[in-house]
């Protein structure tokens, strides 16, 4: 340990478990040893039960698969059409990027830009990410721009809202449907495949195998800061 | 308390919020950055409380235009009608779609509220230096960060009805000028819960830290 003792928590859990990686609970900021997990058991704070980390099988192969695919079903969700609608012989089709144009045009800007970052730009960079991520930590030492895209991953996955909307979408299909016929579109299908694909590429990736690889910002003590593993 | 309890804090360290790394913060306190990521470390995050409190009340203040002005207007040649979020909610209601009804009330006038009403109550326990309910006040927190993203369900309800009814001269719908207040109340409100830092729940009164150890 370079930081020198830790007294308390650290040694309580060194007791009963052997070395391990110390760490401090994002939610309470217990300090706690963690010891190396069972293949897909996870560990929650001894203190408030955050989760903390769960030991997943080949998340950088399962999460590279996954965000592939995901790539892929989001670019034919934003190019066919999503929803239609026919009445008294017209017909209209919308897709993702419609619905932000004509929100834009009807004079809300602001939550046009809003509705594009949240279902269309926030959805990407968290697919680009971590594909990014993963293939590069594939051969560690990953260079250190990799932390930056990680940091970002973590930003952009609470803007993500490709399921939020697809319930938007479903809503207003139904009050769309006492005026008019709807017509479901393929990307409505391919969106809600994409829901399980995303949840499931978070659920494969393991941040802290990819923090395990990046290479440091700093050798050793910077600013004083030590850091203990 | 915990027994085996000892915050990071109290240690002299610091868990990196990006990374996860347990650094030790130099002991004349001063800046430092995580050696692995190169974020700026905190123990707690700065002026949480202030910022926290400062978002609350802005989303409360947008609260109320979100609610009282009409978020779409729809024209026909009869004339147009306009639609706050409660009267859609109503439109919505019938013996088939309540449930959709249901769920759009949670997420526009519900969850919007509650989470304000929440961040308050969390921001006044851990002001009053509160130890009592600690578990249940962070799970609260947990829940507030998980829930809140599902209030911006009424704004792609607006979008893409907008979007679709565009039948002029039959019929034809615009946004009306709620829907930005209300989608800054959700952009706001979801600020201000990751402005808060749940670690100050656990952080004892400084009289009591000390009777501790």
């Amino acid at each position: 340990m370079a930081g020198g003792g830790v007294p308390a928590a650290a040694t309580a859990a060194t007791a009963n478990g052997a070395g391990g990686t110390l760490l401090a609970c994002p939610d309470c900021d217990l300090l706690q040893r963690l010891p190396p997990l069972p293949l897909h058991h996870a560990a929650c704070c001894a203190r408030c039960r955050a989760p903390l980390c769960r030991h997943k099988p080949d998340s950088l192969e399962r999460t590279l698969a996954l965000a592939l695919a995901a790539g892929i079903l989001l670019l034919i969700a934003n190019v066919v059409p999503m929803l239609g609608l026919s009445v008294a012989g017209r017909e209209a089709f919308t897709t993702v990027l419609g619905g932000v144009i004509a929100m834009w045009r009807e004079g809300s800007q602001v939550v046009a830009m809003l509705v594009l970052f949240a279902a269309v730009i926030a959805p990407a960079l968290e697919i680009g990410c971590l594909l990014l991520v993963v293939l590069a930590v594939r051969r560690p030492p990953a260079p250190h721009w990799v932390a930056t895209l990680l940091h970002g991953y973590e930003f952009v996955r609470e803007w993500s809202m490709i399921e939020i909307m697809l319930l938007g979408v479903l809503v207003a299909l139904i009050k769309i449907a006492e005026l008019a016929t709807v017509i479901p579109g393929l990307a409505l299908f391919v969106l809600g495949s994409l829901v399980f694909l995303l949840a499931a590429m978070a659920a494969a990736f393991d941040p802290r195998v990819a923090w395990q690889r990046i290479e440091w910002a700093a050798d050793g003590a910077v600013g004083g800061a030590e850091a203990m593993r | 308390m915990n027994s085996a309890g000892a915050s990071a804090l109290s240690q002299g360290c610091a868990g990196c919020e990006v990374c996860g790394l347990v650094v030790r913060l130099p002991v004349p306190a001063g800046a430092a950055s995580c050696p692995r990521c190169g974020e700026r470390l905190h123990s707690r995050r700065p002026a949480s409380i202030e910022r926290t409190w400062a978002l609350t009340i802005a989303a409360l203040l947008l609260y109320i235009p979100a609610n009282l002005l009409p978020v779409m207007t729809t024209n026909t040649p009869l004339g147009a009608v306009s639609d706050t979020i409660m009267q859609g909610v109503v439109e919505l209601w019938s013996p088939t779609s309540w449930p959709l009804a249901i769920v759009v009330f949670v997420a526009s006038v519900t969850i919007p509220l509650g989470k304000l009403i929440a961040l308050a109550y969390l921001l006044l326990t851990v002001q009053r230096g509160s130890v009592r309910s600690n578990e249940q006040r962070v799970r609260l927190y947990r829940l507030l960060k998980f829930i809140g993203r599902w209030s911006m369900l009424d704004v792609f309800v607006d979008t893409f009805v907008v979007a679709l009814i565009q039948l002029q001269p039959l019929m034809w719908v615009e946004p009306g000028a709620g829907v930005i207040y209300f989608a800054a109340v959700v952009v706001v409100t979801m600020v201000a819960v990751n402005s808060f830092d749940p670690r100050l729940i656990w952080d004892l009164p400084q009289q009591e830290k000390q009777a501790h150890g």
